[in-house]
């Protein structure tokens, strides 16, 4: 195989980021022409996978937040270094959103305009963007999927050249002044308690939320930190799986799945490289408990994640974060220096476990959160789902037998193993043990993360943000984000339970609770999730490539001048996505605006 | 372990139920092969013999007992007591709108003579999604950015119609024909060619075969082996003479004939079917089913059939020469 570039040059800037970037020494890059003899390549399913293949994500990224956009000079040098065929590295660039190949000024406002947004200020703030009312310097502005900041609207996203990229929030959005990109740094600004219910004694998975200094590990190690890692260690691995299983934790990034059947199945591979992945990639719009824990709790996921890479004998874990999450990321990053420092992480940890983690920042595609379209990312090809069988488990990560788990779903390890699997069995119900979180935003007071233990009701989790604001009252709530559905206040007494939501035909997803009062317009709401999917399917399969488009349409149509039949022709386009799509983003696309006809919102 | 006895393992078998009847296959066979050995049809369109599955389509998707959803059969392996239905209530269903999505959002006149037959048994019927959406401006689609679309109003159905790329002298991409079925990028990449000259950029609807940057196929690492041209099932692909010649409505299948001959160009022996009309040769395919080439050629055996003209070596003349004895015979 010979793989032929073209004669584009890159700048010296280009270069030395690129250099930076995967850790190659320039010298090594300049054949204009790789061959057999000075390529290795190795074959994983349908693909083949050049060696390096796997730096081309963050080559890419940091190309495009260094210089602010990915020239043809810039993606050859990358291509010629990584030894990637040009054509695929431009599909893989061309792939996310927050990549740009075309010149782009230095700053890039993404701003949101997804569900929650568009009712709280948004809609209003790109008009003034759009009128050029405002215009901040060299910039230029594009709207954005939901950002994970819905309890803090209008939010906005800030991609900055050479800088570092920043999220703006609330009122500050509209008057664009730039929060800091680390609410801790010494502006003199007091922060508020970044969650509603914080202080109170039963929270176990936030009750370091805003008490420790998610900057200092030694806050963190005073605060009952790494205490589990310890217990682990002398629990052993095996052990370890037991209490897990004990527990009949679930996951929960939305599948519901137990985790100690993936645990066990790596746990008890023949193969002896595998890997462990933290999904991070939190973009079902309405969710942002992750965040949450990642922003302030950040020890806690890399002690969780160690934890976890020891049950199941990795050595190498990986987390995934999306791009919008820029602080989460920099305290992240923080956490794993210090861990490292401090001997409590990387190879030659004092604790005896080899275990390392990689951060990877996705670049703007819902599709990588899920499982397999992640892995694809991590290994650099486009972020299109696999076809299932073979399992993770069996084969994930680079073909290697692979745990992938949302944050949440980790973060309640520690107590599992401090205080045992029974123990924590005890808590909610028998089916849904433990804590959970749930993320609370649009019509309501307190929009925020809220702690309860499985079993607490629909209406009580409304009561604990507040209820709806004055003179609003409720006509319906959307239960797991946009693939999730909506449901009438006539569901109010459900117990938010796996169990009670199943037989409700409804699905707790992310945790997603979004209230939504009388005056609410929902062929708005609806339209915007339609495009969302449509924005969002990575295209790859017939029914969810095209059926996206087809429900935008009759939507469309719906909300102007049905054609007979529109909605039996929704049903139709449902029933063949969930039946023959690839992946979940196709089964659940439909699954809000079906809701939505069904109960009369529309 | 065990070492595992190899001679059982190849000759391992499993029993699946397809429609009722029983059928032992081998196992790691998929359940296409096992319909195949029962003679059941099942209708592909991104699985080929030669190419790893990318299963994708979606349209050769059967119902398996206690799986929630269909699965694809080119890419599902059959295991030991399942359970299988071909053509069952959403069996039916899902073929059938796999094949309305793609007949409203595609051109699929050119599309290989099985997927007219398909849309009648399967009752598709793409007209009901309306009127497909004015053709996009040549490279437009091409620069569209990933998250981001005009908004719709439903009057027309979406489709990927767009002008012809018509870049070279040697073959054309008719993208308003692409179903994506990733074809012609595997056998340019992995599983033939080893070029990686194409590959799909961009995302969602707007998902696209493309060059690095779009440039023009010679601009870029295309060697021109035309191996895209002889997997793509809907005339996307198609040799600049045969475009020619149905653009001046001068194709004419009726006169043409095929001769099988052996490349005479190197010692490798692949087979090529010379198709000719008005004793030009219009274009060259390789049969797939030929141990040497499974379908593949390079260059010179693909476009070089001027040396076997003797007329030159100017391409373009070729295609001039051709249409040229195509219009002396038929005076349309
Ligand atoms: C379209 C799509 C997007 C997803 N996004 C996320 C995500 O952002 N975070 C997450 O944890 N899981 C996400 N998932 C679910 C993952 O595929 C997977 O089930 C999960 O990470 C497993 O972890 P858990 O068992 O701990 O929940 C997504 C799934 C789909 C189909
Ligand atoms: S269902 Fe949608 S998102 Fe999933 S693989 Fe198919 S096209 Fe991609
Ligand atoms: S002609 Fe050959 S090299 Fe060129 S794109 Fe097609 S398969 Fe690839
Ligand atoms: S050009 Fe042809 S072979 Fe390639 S993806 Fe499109 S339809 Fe398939
Ligand atoms: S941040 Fe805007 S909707 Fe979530
Ligand atoms: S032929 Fe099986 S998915 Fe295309």
């Amino acid at each position: 195989m010979d793989l032929r570039f073209t004669d584009a040059q890159p700048t010296a800037e280009e270069r030395r980021v690129v250099e930076r970037a995967t850790g190659i020494p320039d010298s090594e890059s300049h054949d204009r022409v790789r061959t057999d003899s000075n390529l290795r390549i190795f074959r994983t399913g349908r693909r083949s996978v050049v060696n390096r293949r796997h730096l081309l994500l963050p080559a890419l990224e940091t190309v495009q937040s260094e210089i602010g956009w990915v020239s043809e000079g810039a993606l050859m040098h990358i291509c010629r270094v990584l030894s990637v065929p040009p054509a695929e590295a431009w599909g893989v660039a061309t792939f996310y959103s927050l990549i740009s190949v075309d010149p782009s000024p230095p700053q890039v406002w993404h701003i949101c305009d997804d569900i929650v947004c568009r009712r709280q200020g948004a809609l209003d703030l790109i008009d003034r963007f759009e009128s050029g009312e405002l215009q901040p310097p060299d910039s230029r502005w594009a709207p954005s999927p939901c950002l994970g900041q819905c309890d803090r609207t209008p939010a906005a996203y800030i991609q900055r050249a050479g800088k570092d990229d920043m999220v703006v929030v609330g009122p500050d959005t509209a008057r664009l002044n730039g929060l800091s990109p680390d609410r801790h740094s010494p502006n003199g600004r007091p922060q508020p308690p970044p969650i509603p219910q914080f202080g109170q004694p039963h929270l176990r998975l936030l009750r370091r939320v805003g008490a420790v200094d998610p900057g200092s590990i030694d806050s963190y190690l005073a605060a009952g930190g790494y205490q589990a890692l310890e217990a682990a260690v002398r629990m052993g691995r095996a052990r370890v799986v037991a209490e897990v299983k004990a527990s009949g934790l679930r996951g929960r990034g939305g599948a519901a799945f137990p985790a100690w059947i993936k645990w066990e199945t790596v746990a008890n591979s023949p193969e002896p490289v595998r890997y462990l992945i933290c999904n991070a990639d939190e973009s079902e719009p309405g969710t942002f408990k992750d965040r949450v824990l990642m922003e302030d709790d950040p020890f806690s996921v890399v002690e969780a994640m160690t934890i976890t890479g020891f049950a199941i004998g990795a050595r190498r874990g990986y987390l995934y974060i999306r791009g919008e999450y820029p602080l989460a990321t920099k305290r992240l990053s923080r956490a794993l220096q210090e861990a490292r420092r401090q001997g409590l992480l990387g190879e030659d940890a004092d604790t005896g476990v080899d275990f390392d983690i990689e951060i990877r920042r996705g670049q703007g595609a819902y599709i990588c959160g899920e499982e397999t379209a992640l892995m694809n990312s991590i290994e650099g090809l486009r972020g299109e789902p696999r076809n299932k069988p073979p399992f993770p488990t069996v084969s994930g990560l680079f073909g290697k037998p692979t745990v992938i788990n949302n944050v949440e779903t980790l973060c309640n390890v520690l107590d599992i193993v401090t205080e045992g699997g029974d123990a924590f069995a005890q808590l909610g119900t028998a089916q849904s043990t433990g804590p959970k979180l749930f993320c609370l935003s649009g019509a309501v007071k307190r929009p925020g993360v809220y702690e309860v233990e499985f079993g607490a009701t629909l209406g009580e989790l409304i009561d604990l943000a507040g209820g709806l604001p004055d003179g609003l009252h409720l006509r319906a709530v959307l239960l797991g984000g946009a693939a999730g559905s909506f449901v009438l206040p006539d569901l109010l007494s459900m117990p938010l339970t796996f169990e009670a939501a199943s037989e409700a035909g409804v699905s707790l997803g992310s945790g997603v609770i979004m209230p939504f009062d009388q005056h609410t317009d929902f062929g708005d709401i609806l339209t915007r999730i339609a495009e969302f999917f449509r924005d969002e399917t990575c295209g790859q399969c017939v029914p969810c490539r095209v059926g996206t488009v087809r429900l935008e349409e009759a939507l469309a149509r719906l909300r102007r001048q049905p054609r007979p039949g529109d909605k039996d022709l929704i049903a139709e386009i449902d029933l063949a996505m969930r039946d023959a799509s690839i992946c979940g983003l196709g089964h659940t696309a439909a699954i809000a605006l079906r809701s939505a006809l069904d109960l009369g919102l529309l | 372990m065990d070492q595992p006895d190899t001679a059982k393992v190849a000759t391992e078998m499993v029993q699946v139920t397809i429609d009722g009847a029983s059928v032992a296959v081998q196992k790691g066979a998929t359940l296409l092969e096992a319909c195949q050995q029962m003679g059941t049809e099942i209708p592909t369109l991104c699985y080929l013999e030669t190419l790893t599955p990318v299963n994708v389509c979606r349209v050769c998707v059967v119902e398996v007992e206690r799986n929630r959803t269909l699965v694809p059969a080119c890419s599902r392996m059959a295991e030991d007591g399942m359970v299988v239905s071909t053509d069952s209530e959403r069996v039916r269903h899902s073929r059938k709108m796999v094949l309305e999505f793609l007949g409203s959002s595609v051109d699929l006149s050119l599309a290989e003579d099985e997927v007219g037959d398909w849309m009648e048994r399967y009752g598709a019927d793409p007209a009901r999604y309306g009127p497909v959406s004015a053709p996009a401006a040549a490279g437009e689609r091409d620069a569209r950015k990933p998250g981001h679309h005009h908004h719709v109003n439903g009057e027309t159905a979406e489709g990927v119609h767009q002008p012809t790329k018509v870049d070279n002298t040697l073959y054309i991409r008719d993208y308003s024909r692409c179903i994506l079925c990733y074809k012609c990028v595997e056998a340019c990449g992995i599983d033939a060619q080893g070029t990686y000259a194409i590959a799909v950029a961009g995302r969602g609807f707007d998902a696209r075969i493309s060059t690095e940057m779009d440039l023009p196929l010679g601009d870029g690492a295309c060697v021109f082996c035309g191996n895209c041209i002889g997997v793509c099932p809907t005339g996307a692909l198609m040799f600049r003479s045969e475009w020619e010649l149905r653009r001046a409505d001068l194709w004419d299948p009726q006169a043409q004939s095929v001769t099988r001959t052996v490349c005479s160009y190197c010692g490798v022996g692949c087979n090529l079917e010379l198709h000719t009309q008005d004793n030009r040769i219009v274009k060259v395919t390789s049969p797939q089913d030929h141990e040497v080439t499974s379908g593949h050629l390079c260059i010179k055996g693909r476009f070089g059939y001027d040396y076997v003209q003797n007329l030159g070596d100017v391409e373009q003349n070729s295609i001039d020469e051709v249409l040229q004895a195509a219009r002396r015979r038929s005076p349309k």
